[in-house]
């Protein structure tokens, strides 16, 4: 039987502001507990939220970056339900009126097509405390530092179709938000977590199947094996019979399996009403318009135009503008190399993007600076050196021994373009291999390169190849 | 001097004829000799009283200050004072000490006066009669056997037992000018949004506001002057400039155009509160002022509306008493649930678990659309009752309450009979409207309380027509026996 799976995703995505959604104390990750929470945040006894308007405007970017429709009033509504990392015992968030509604992304396929992933909403909200279950012997500690961060809960429609769809999308999700500054996008430090709504169907079937909630996992990596594992269980279960329980459930990376977190019985009615202590969100058609003028220019328009404007294929483009930093790494790498545009692209996106993969470094941690990788294509370019001493100056680059043209001038590695040189060079060649030039010239044409490799050799690969290949053809074939 | 009222002491204060720790500690005398009899006050802080009384002198003698440098007053027990016990009258906050000032709390700070102590109230004022606190009830002056009604009854008492020139209130449903009302002091609710609700303990969010109740209208203007105030710290105060309250209190009367709603005079009224609210109306009359009949259709839905609303966003608000972090925690519990359940059925009272069960009850899911979404929608109907009524008249009056104090006891058993004594009260919330009450004559020897009901903001229009009042009457003067 042919199993069709449906997914659909929520993303908490944290919001670059100084300080929380309703308070003025500070969100920076990983202080000492409870240090980073005021009276406001611990639910004191007469408090009252006050709205940090940064987020209005994080909010409105995204919905422009995502083509949602800003809404003009929205309004905070009360969640209510009973948890010790919850101070007041209900959250604020928004629920009948998000400010941001009905967008969408495009994501590129691996077989080179667009798919367009429908945004249901975005809503504002504040995030909870953390609870630590384990070092208090059968007692739980909670930590309000988090209590009141600003989130934007980003909600997709069901539109992916297989965990590498719903990757895509994320990542598309986590570079647009790193690119609109509204988000560090880290992961490990939760700054952008997902949770995943899963179910399969039988092809053709219009209805969707009973889905289960994939909880909080941290990064690209689990949230694919654990969609993965949850459509395998899921089809399992279906095929031998059973029925799928809607139930939230909890990814264990280790043991690479998902399990119940809450079960139905315990579902919350959460009471949402709107909450009375703040007043609803109004933004104005000129609010838009002052951050739409703000806009930084965004991927899907960035690979367009890296694509018009440097030749670029699709692939290359959509590597290039992954992030903000990368591409304009490149673009500097382009006007230092004297508009090698796709040489350029060639060197970041293979052997310098090749290079932070391996030791898995971000292009802001990146050991050669864009300078030094552009002049390094400008002598590739005017022929100062070869490509294939290039990549040797590449890795004295990557291991910090100095500027591109010390390097060259130190080790002697320009490429000999001195036709009288290399003629010499060739005809020694020749002279050194006299079997090898009658089998040549017996017609054993693959012994040219043999004696390219001979000449490479010989002069440790600083000839030009192009020169070097004209002048053998030449004597060869006397 | 503990008779007189504050625009005669800060006479005396900033004339030097008098200084403030005599003063305080007059009050202070009286707290001691009658408040046993009353528990009008929660706590009494009498060592930070005659300190900040000390201080203020020394400002004082210096010369200018603020005008009412030095005064004492009290605080409801709802407001958070920074090191000094905050109960809301409840044993969920017996033992809570609040890390911050209330900004009305700040407010009167700063400009000198003198905190007494923390009045008693109905337990998260939730109340009418002042009978749901913790620390037990108040007792009417007037009559020791009677209810200063509520929730802002000790504040009440306390002001009309002249144990404090002031004291501050909050009113969700009348529980500035009920009880006002039935203790004959002067009570002010301003318009929703003028004075800060930061540090207000919450009961329900969008019905709450601060206020005051004081011996004459004067000194409400006065003390008004300090609490009225923008504040960026509450997100639904409004920011729109303050008058000074004191310049129009003179204000002629003549051409005033005062409304009756007759709803507010049917069958439900003591006939004799009823014709002491005539007799007031003809005083106006004869200020030049034109009375005119209107109609508030909508007055009866106010309380089944209000008696959805208020429970709604208590039973929210009151969440944060969970025993986790501050407050009341239940002995010994046995795990997480255990901690909730028994945190909270024993730290809070009965009218406090009554509301927060029908609140909860009226948010869930399958209930919301049918409660709280139509009570909103009967909140809609009975502001438009009112803009209606504004465009004919500039100020509406009536009773504030349609009996006088009853007997401790007397409705403790019966809800629906204490929810009705709020019904000329709770329609000015559920609009957001200011209102005042103030004494208008006696019946059976027990102040009746005449209600005033201005439009948004236009608590300087109540307060000159307050005044003007009580230029020509003397029931504000009145002193209970034995205080």
């Amino acid at each position: 039987m042919e199993w069709e799976t449906v997914i659909g995703l929520e993303v908490h995505a944290q919001l670059l502001t100084n300080s929380k959604l309703f308070s003025g104390a500070s969100i920076a990750f990983g202080a000492e507990p409870n240090t980073q929470a005021c009276a406001i945040d611990l639910g004191f006894p007469g408090v009252l939220p006050v709205l940090n308007q940064a987020v209005v405007q994080m909010a409105i970017r995204l919905g422009l970056g995502i083509n949602a429709d800003i809404a003009k009033k929205s309004v905070f509504a009360r969640k209510n339900y009973f948890y010790p990392d919850l101070p007041k015992g209900y959250q604020i968030s928004q629920y009948e009126l998000p400010i941001v509604l009905k967008g969408y992304l495009d994501i590129a396929l691996e077989d080179g097509s667009n798919k367009r992933i429908q945004i249901t909403r975005a809503h504002l909200e504040e995030d909870a405390g953390k609870s630590l279950h384990e070092d208090f012997q059968g007692l739980s500690g909670i930590d309000l530092n988090r209590a009141g961060t600003p989130l934007l809960e980003i909600v997709s429609e069901p539109d992916m179709r297989s965990a590498k769809e719903a990757i895509a999308y994320l990542k598309a999700l986590h570079s647009l938000v790193v690119y609109l500054g509204v988000c560090d996008g880290n992961m490990q430090e939760g700054s952008f977590r997902c949770d995943a709504n899963v179910s399969v169907r039988r092809k053709g079937d219009k209805k969707l199947g009973t889905r289960t909630e994939l909880k909080n996992i941290n990064s690209f990596r689990f949230i694919e094996r654990a969609i993965n594992y949850e459509v395998e269980r899921q089809i399992a279960l279906l095929e031998s019979g059973g029925k799928i329980t809607q139930e939230t459930l909890l990814y264990d990376p280790q043991k690479n399996e998902t399990r119940p977190m809450r079960s139905k019985e315990e579902a919350n009615d959460y009471r949402y009403f709107p909450d009375p202590d703040l007043l609803p969100v109004i933004i104005t058609e000129n609010m838009i318009e002052a951050v739409r003028r703000e806009l930084p220019e965004l991927p899907a328009q960035k690979r367009q135009r890296f694509m018009d404007q440097y030749g670029l294929s699709n692939y290359d483009a959509t590597i290039l503008v992954s992030s903000r930093a990368m591409a304009e790494y490149y673009e500097t790498v382009v006007k230092e190399s004297g508009n090698q545009s796709k040489l350029a692209a060639n060197w970041v996106a293979g052997e310098l993007s090749a290079g932070l993969n391996k030791f898995n470094l971000e292009i802001t941690d990146c050991p050669i600076s864009a300078l030094q990788l552009g002049k390094l294509v400008l002598r590739i370019a005017d022929e100062t050196i070869s490509g294939k001493i290039a990549k040797t100056i590449f890795e004295a680059l990557w291991n910090q021994e100095g500027d591109v043209d010390h390097i060259i001038e130190k080790g002697g590695l320009k490429q000999v373009t001195d036709t009288g040189a290399i003629e010499t060079l060739v005809d020694k060649i020749i002279a050194a291999n006299p079997t090898q030039l009658a089998d040549y010239r017996a017609g054993k044409d693959k012994l040219f390169g043999y004696f390219v490799g001979q000449a490479m050799k010989e002069s440790g690969g600083k000839i030009n190849p192009q020169q070097l290949n004209d002048l053998l053809k030449k004597k060869l074939n006397l | 001097m503990t008779y007189q009222t504050i625009a005669q002491l800060t006479n005396d204060l900033q004339n030097k004829k008098i200084s403030s720790v005599e003063l305080t500690q007059s009050f202070l005398n009286r707290i001691k000799q009658h408040d046993k009899t009353l528990n009008s006050f929660i706590t009494v802080t009498e060592e930070e009283a005659l300190n900040h009384a000390k201080a203020a002198d020394t400002q004082l003698s210096k010369g200018i200050t603020h005008p009412l440098m030095g005064i004492p007053m009290a605080q409801k027990d709802i407001f958070c004072t920074r090191g000094i016990k905050t109960t809301c009258g409840s044993k969920m906050l017996d033992n809570f000490i609040s890390p911050y000032d209330a900004t009305s709390v700040q407010q009167f700070k700063e400009a000198g006066l003198v905190l007494l102590g923390k009045t008693n109230m109905d337990e998260f004022a939730m109340g009418s009669s002042n009978e749901n606190s913790f620390y037990g009830p108040v007792k009417n002056p007037w009559d020791l056997e009677r209810v200063p009604g509520g929730s802002s009854g000790g504040s009440a008492a306390a002001v009309a037992a002249y144990l404090t020139p002031a004291a501050t209130g909050t009113d969700t449903g009348g529980s500035i000018r009920q009880p006002a009302a039935l203790c004959g002091v002067t009570g002010i609710k301003p318009t929703y949004g003028r004075v800060s609700r930061f540090g207000m303990i919450a009961f329900a969010s969008s019905l709450d506001q601060g206020g005051l109740i004081t011996r004459t209208a004067e000194d409400a203007a006065l003390m008004l002057n300090v609490m009225a105030k923008f504040d960026e710290k509450d997100s639904t105060s409004v920011d729109q400039p303050v008058p000074d309250y004191t310049t129009t209190l003179n204000n002629p009367i003549t051409g005033l155009r005062i409304g009756l709603p007759k709803e507010y005079f049917n069958q439900g009224l003591d006939p004799a509160i009823a014709k002491t609210i005539q007799d007031a109306v003809r005083e106006y009359e004869k200020m030049g002022a034109t009375i005119v009949d209107i109609s508030l259709p909508n007055t009866e839905l106010s309380i089944p509306a209000y008696y959805v609303i208020a429970p709604a966003e208590c039973s929210s608000n009151l969440a944060r008493f969970d025993g986790v972090r501050y407050g009341y925690r239940c002995k010994d519990p046995r795990d997480l649930e255990d901690l909730y359940k028994r945190s909270r059925s024993e730290g809070f009272g009965n009218e406090v678990k009554r509301r927060i069960m029908i609140g909860t009850y009226a948010l869930s899911a399958g209930y919301y659309d049918a409660y709280y979404l139509k009570a909103q929608q009967i909140r809609c109907l009975i502001r438009n009752d009112f803009q209606e009524a504004f465009k004919k008249v500039d100020v509406i009056l009536g009773p504030t309450s349609p009996t006088t104090a009853f007997k401790l006891g007397e409705k403790m058993s019966d809800p629906i009979s204490m929810y009705l004594s709020d019904i000329y009260t709770i329609a000015v919330n559920l609009a957001g409207l200011p209102g005042m009450s103030i004494p208008a004559g006696f019946v059976s020897n027990l102040p009746v309380g005449m209600q005033l009901i201005g439009n948004y903001f236009e608590e300087a229009r109540l307060l000159n027509m307050a005044h003007a009042y009580q230029k020509t009457t003397h029931w504000h003067l009145q002193t209970p026996k034995g205080f």
